[in-house]
């Protein structure tokens, strides 16, 4: 097998005997991208002079007996609304083309104390706002499983560099799916840890109550690794972060015992019939595994698009107001007025999704407007809470699809931002409650897309819910990878 | 006030901006300091960079409960923090994090005096909230800069209810304020360097009417007397256009207090929609009630209570006792010399108030910043009592020791200050002044006994100020007839 299409622990295994340097899977990473990235459109920076540098020092700790960190020598993808010292960190935004932070965001810090390689900077919607990171204002990422579609979003150059074997391991954000949704079209596994699992600080928030950094992985064992490398509380510099003691997967021979649920209301009407199929499938493995299967109702989930779309973009429209030409990025008129500098900076730096969000979540938040809007869907986000703690009574995790349907073409739904919002269907649940989840390939539609699972656990149950996924993955004797 | 002002009543608020002199910013570590070189006191976190978020300072939050406890008010062991959202260049994330509807304090009062008075003043509520930065204009440039030094340097608002009824009372209540600030030591209270500044909400209506006239604001005043002249100027401007047949306007309006006017700032069309809503970076806090109560606790003897006290209990007249009480140094040396119960309390304060004020203001320092104990005052004041030193010597005694280390007796004994009692010493002077007052002692003897007062003057003046004046006095009445 090719170094490239290893995963990061057999990396790790090949690395500690010596089988293969790190300069070397550097090197062959390097390759690896720009072989493959005509066709994926992943990356929009890749820093091959830091990441050899990396793996140098890597290979001179090694050589010298130190102790190195748990990704040693691994290549991490950061998707580009992670801030890099030095480094771009555009938010695939033209208002942040020029921007490099001159800090590095906790879990970069994290990596880096790990010994990861970070070769490079993917690709993602502006902001992270949008479902097939076509919103981004530099290039559109392409499906590995089929170029002419899209990965998913908003993380979908972070989906994508894993899943055609760029790298073996990349960080998503997901404030309403970004990372699960990816992960699902592209086929390969993505964690949405539980709020306050992973620090914030450097992510450049979108929605800051819902927001969360994730790891991508293609296996569930590689999502683990470096989820237990990102977690953990940063309480110098995140206050919504806490304390986690993540100690690894939960290790289950089988399914014996585990209770899991499914909500009717995933099952229904704007969810493709293959979907269903493919779930209610890997539902079965499940029940042949040992498992219990509890059906459920979780009777507001039909309200929590709405309510996610208003929090969200009520957090936003004031998040996004710092981006006023003044300090840093994309500067427009200055020899006018205040208000025209505001004015030609935004029109012409922000594009149209985040334009549109700014607008709705500004609108949501006026006086007049608060209470029918932003208060009803903080209501709306207490009851679906409280009906998923309920539901935690009654079974250990709950198994939903990640996406209504499998991975549509290029430029298909960007007329349309209704349609696009409703792809998210399935994930903002997890995000309004606050909880851990993680999307898991289980098979492919008829045009041989793949087609993902949600696997839903109450706060703090990262540990069960991989578990749960890497039984089934065990099952299946592994997640297919696609050739290209 | 002429005939058609005393038909109107004055109804003043204020919203007082603090800052506080916590070690860091409220959300960063960075230093909270003024005076900085610009853009020196900042990090990605008070200049709102990307991904840069907010950790709240708990010194702030104590603070904050200390003067809400000093104000009486309902502390919310429960709260939270809120955006505020505006564009303007000195904010860098485009909102400011502050409190809207659940702030930390409510429902206070602070007593002021006004003329003599005790003036109850409803304090509405105290919250916390970050500066903003400072534009800077410079000759050399043709645009406007940005200092993001104050950004993020913690803030309390205190607004207070619309119980104050004229300018007079306004400035009380805003000196009062600023004294408690000081007094727990939770903030500079230098107005100069805009360390603490008012918005003044003024209205005024006819006597007796019970309704509140429309009320304007001014924002940023910054100091005692530009509160006063706002004060006065916006409730003549009130009445003069309702005197005109006019109607007040809600609106925000800038004063000039270089100019001595006010001008229109925004109209209440265009009043801003903050679009408040609670700030998703940081976490609801909850404060306990052992920590509440021992900040209560921790909050000394104010100063209006404290002057009553001087009054009552010391027998101060009440301008000297406020003058005492309103500084927190003086008021603490005054209250460490009176709890040495050695001497006098009066004297205490009349030399407190008197000489030592004098020296401090022409130093322009406190009376922590010299030599000068509590323990080295009433000692001197003992020594006067016991007629060991004049008057006059002991101001010599003072000037020393408010420089030098020393205590009273050895600088009574090394400069001679001691005061002369001894009967031969004093006759031979008395004897001798009269002897070279031949004129004094004739018009003496023809009746004019006032100038007795001259020869002791003159006695003093022979024995070098040490001479002790009522045996001087009384020798020279006896000396006199024998000659």
């Amino acid at each position: 097998m090719e170094l490239y299409r290893k995963s990061a622990s057999q990396l790790a295994a090949m690395l500690r005997s010596k089988e293969v340097s790190a300069v070397e899977i550097a090197r062959e990473t390097l390759a690896r991208i720009e072989a493959a990235e005509p066709a994926v459109d992943a990356f929009l920076s890749v820093n091959a002079e830091a990441a050899l540098t990396q793996a140098a020092e890597v290979d001179r700790k090694l050589a010298a007996g130190e102790a190195v960190g748990a990704l040693a020598g691994i290549p991490v993808a950061v998707k580009d609304n992670i801030c890099t010292k030095g480094t771009a960190t555009t938010c695939a935004s033209k208002i942040l083309e020029h921007f490099a932070p001159p800090y590095n965001a906790t879990v970069v810090e994290k990596l880096l104390a790990a010994d990861a390689i970070l070769p490079g900077k993917v690709n993602m919607d502006e902001f992270a706002m949008g479902g097939s990171c076509e919103n981004s204002a530099f290039k559109a990422t392409k499906n590995p499983w089929d170029t002419t579609r899209v990965p998913g979003g908003s993380s979908g150059g972070s989906a994508a560099s894993v899943a055609a074997c760029e790298v073996p391991l990349s960080l998503g954000s997901d404030t309403g799916g970004s990372v699960r949704c990816p992960a699902g079209l592209c086929g390969i596994v993505g964690l949405k840890p539980t709020y306050g699992a992973v620090s914030r600080f450097g992510l450049v928030a979108f929605a800051s109550s819902l927001d969360q950094i994730g790891p991508m992985a293609r296996t569930v064992d590689d999502a683990a690794l470096l989820f237990s490398v990102i977690c953990g509380q940063d309480a110098a510099h995140d206050a919504t972060s806490k304390p986690y003691a993540f100690s690894g997967i939960e290790e289950m021979r089988d399914c014996k015992g585990l209770r899991i649920g499914v909500p009717a209301e995933y099952f229904g009407e704007g969810v493709s019939d293959e979907v269903k199929a493919a779930v209610r499938k890997a539902v079965d493995d499940y029940r042949a595994m040992g498992a219990e299967i509890v059906e459920l109702s979780l009777p507001s989930t039909p309200y929590a698009l709405s309510a996610y779309y208003i929090i969200s973009s009520a957090e936003a429209s004031s998040n996004l107001a710092r981006y006023d030409g003044v300090k840093y990025g994309y500067s427009g008129r200055r020899d006018g007025s205040l208000n025209d500098l505001y004015l030609t900076t935004r029109s012409e730096g922000f594009g149209k999704e985040v334009k549109r969000r700014i607008m709705l979540g500004t609108y949501v938040l006026s006086s007049g407007y608060y209470d029918a809007y932003y208060k009803r869907a903080k209501m709306l986000q207490r009851m679906i809470a409280r009906e998923f703690s309920d539901a935690f009574e009654r079974c250990d995790i709950i198994v939903t699809p990640t996406t209504p349907a499998t991975a549509f073409g290029l430029g298909e739904k960007l007329g349309d931002p209704l349609a696009m919002y409703a792809s998210d269907i399935c994930t903002t649940t997890v995000n309004i409650a606050g909880l851990p989840a993680l999307s898991v390939p289980c098979g492919f539609d008829a045009a041989g897309l793949p087609i993902g699972m949600q696997l839903i656990g109450p706060k703090w149950s990262e540990a069960k819910l991989l578990g749960a996924a890497k039984c089934y993955e065990t099952a299946k004797g592994g997640f297919a990878v696609k050739e290209m | 006030m002429n005939s058609v002002n005393e038909r109107y009543e004055v109804i003043v608020g204020l919203e007082i901006h603090a800052e506080l002199c916590t070690k860091t910013k409220i959300f960063c570590g960075c230093k909270n300091a003024f005076g900085a070189e610009v853009n020196t006191l900042c990090c990605p976190v008070c200049m709102g960079l990307p991904g840069s978020l907010p950790v709240l300072n708990k010194q702030v939050v104590d603070y904050a409960i200390k003067m809400g406890c000093a104000l009486g008010c309902t502390i919310n062991r429960v709260s939270k923090n809120d955006r505020k959202n505006y564009y303007y260049p000195d904010l860098p994330k485009a909102y400011q994090i502050s409190q809207f509807d659940v702030p930390l304090c409510e429902h206070g009062a602070l007593d002021i005096l006004v003329d003599g008075e005790v003036k109850r003043v409803g304090i509405t509520r105290i919250h916390i909230e970050e500066d903003a930065g400072k534009l800077i204009h410079d000759d050399a440039f043709a645009g406007s800069l940005v200092d993001f030094n104050r950004c993020g340097v913690p803030l309390i608002e205190i607004v207070s209810e619309p119980d104050l009824r004229s300018a007079e009372e306004a400035k009380a209540y805003m000196e009062a304020i600023t004294g408690i600030l000081l007094y727990l030591g939770i903030s500079d209270a230098k107005m100069q360097e805009g360390s603490v500044r008012a918005d003044v909400n003024v209205s005024v209506r006819p006597r007796g009417q019970a309704e509140f006239g429309t009320r304007t604001e001014m924002k940023n005043v910054n100091s005692f007397g530009a509160v006063y002249r706002a004060i006065q100027y916006e409730a003549q401007r009130q009445i003069e256009v309702l005197e005109a047949g006019g109607v007040i306007e809600q609106e925000t309006r800038r004063w000039d207090d270089a100019k001595g006017v006010n001008y229109v700032l925004r109209t209440k069309e265009d009043a801003q929609d903050y679009r408040y809503f609670p700030e998703p970076d940081l976490l609801t806090f909850v404060v306990s009630e052992q920590h509440v109560r021992e900040l209560a606790d921790s909050v000394p003897e104010l100063p209006v209570a404290k002057t009553l006290r001087y009054v009552k209990e010391y027998g101060l007249n009440q301008d000297d006792a406020q003058l005492l009480a309103s500084s927190k140094p003086r008021s603490e040396f005054f209250d460490a010399c009176v709890a040495l119960n050695k001497c006098d309390k009066k004297a205490v304060s009349n030399w407190m108030i008197g000489d030592i004020a004098r020296i401090l203001n022409e130093r322009r320092i406190e009376v922590g910043d010299t030599k000068l104990t509590p323990e080295k005052l009433t000692d001197m004041i003992v020594l006067i009592e016991k007629g060991a030193i004049s008057n006059t010597a002991a101001k010599t005694v003072l000037e020393t020791m408010i420089d030098e280390e020393r205590s009273p007796d050895e600088i009574v004994r090394e400069k001679g200050l001691a005061q002369v009692s001894d009967t031969g010493a004093l006759l031979a002077i008395v004897r001798e002044v009269l002897a070279g007052n031949a004129k004094a002692v004739a018009d003496y003897k023809n009746g004019k006994t006032n100038v007795l007062g001259f020869l002791v003057g003159q006695c003093m003046k022979a024995s070098r100020g040490q001479g002790n004046p009522a045996m001087l006095r009384e020798m020279l009445a006896k000396e006199i007839e024998t000659v």
